[in-house]
């Protein structure tokens, strides 16, 4: 199997919108499995969603069990039609992306966020995530609403706040 | 592959200069590349990296009439190296309190002793003008653990100066 082409900036598709997953199929599953890979295959992604290879359905991965200093996390998530139910706090965070090469900026995230998703089987699962984990998931729905981290750059001089961000 | 230079244009502030400026270059051909522009002191600032045909003489000399009526000094120099060399910051320092001599050496001669790459740095003053406090964070690179600098930076500490340093966990997604 061989990773999927990850389409990178100025393509006008990646500011496209995804639709609700229905079916949960064969076909979804290999999908998931291609998805995966080409994560895998990214330069340290911890997440992944599938517009990012030009497939337009809510479906992300998020893995942060091996990120470089450990944070808390549920492992490998297939997270399909995946929706935030609940935020608090604020925290800036430096993000970068596949689809946005040899760039990195400063970002605004919830610190914590209650989680809805379906699996790759359909069973709908709930999440309660922090930090590192919850700025992942916030990154990958921005994709499958046609956002990118580059639409949501803060310049560090509105961070004086040290690391929390009150509004 | 055509020649990059460093263009520095300071001078009281107005609106329009940026403006101003990059349609002079755009006119003339030249691209631009990596930049930073700020107001300090009352004063903008332009520090960017421009490319294109002309030598570095003829670019001087096509912004001079532009330079001349923004009241902006201006200076431009060759430069080496070019674009797409960017390196993420690992390492994230924050400086404040009340203003004293010193700080900024104190601070980031620290960090160099340690082997810290200072890769951008913002200082401001506030607070009043007779109580001034000064504000720092400076976003680096470092291969020392994180522990050691901490250890480097208790000194400071101790003279009053309110430093903390923390990991920036880059995440690609």
């Amino acid at each position: 199997m061989a990773p999927l082409e990850i389409l990178t900036i100025p393509n006008e598709q990646l500011k496209q919108e995804s639709q609700t997953v229905t079916c949960f199929d064969g076909e979804l599953q290999e999908f998931v499995q291609r998805l995966e890979l080409t994560r895998q295959h990214g330069p340290g992604a911890v997440g992944i969603a599938a517009p990012q290879v030009g497939h337009f359905q809510r479906i992300a991965i998020v893995d942060c069990s091996l990120a470089r200093k450990p944070v808390p996390n549920h492992g490998n998530l297939v997270l399909i039609n995946p929706e935030i139910t609940h935020w608090d706090g604020y925290e800036v965070g430096r993000e970068g992306c596949l689809s946005v090469p040899d760039y990195t900026g400063n970002v605004i995230r919830a610190t914590r966020i209650r989680l809805k998703a379906q699996d790759i089987h359909g069973e709908e699962h709930e999440y309660e995530m922090e930090g590192y984990e919850a700025r992942a998931v916030q990154h990958e729905i921005d994709h499958l609403d046609g956002i990118l981290f580059i639409d949501r750059v803060v310049s560090r001089r509105t961070d004086l706040f040290k690391r929390k961000v009150y509004r | 592959m055509s020649n990059w230079y460093m263009l520095t244009l300071t001078g009281e502030d107005q609106p329009g200069i940026v403006a101003r400026v990059t349609r002079a270059l755009f006119e003339r051909n030249m691209n631009l590349g990596e930049a930073s522009m700020l107001r300090l002191g009352g004063n903008f600032t332009i520090m960017m990296m421009v490319s294109g045909e002309m030598d570095a003489a003829a670019l001087k000399q096509s912004l001079q009439e532009v330079s001349a009526a923004l009241g902006l000094s201006l200076h431009v120099d060759p430069m080496q190296g070019g674009l797409h060399r960017h390196v993420p910051p690992n390492l994230m320092v924050r400086v404040s309190g009340a203003d004293q001599p010193g700080i900024v050496a104190k601070v980031t001669g620290v960090l160099a002793d340690a082997g810290f790459n200072i890769l951008d740095l913002e200082s401001d003053v506030a607070g009043r003008a007779d109580r001034p406090v000064y504000i720092m964070q400076i976003a680096g690179i470092a291969t020392a653990p994180l522990e050691s600098l901490e250890q480097a930076l208790d000194g400071l500490r101790a003279q009053g100066i309110d430093v903390n340093i923390s990991p920036v966990e880059m995440l690609v997604g």
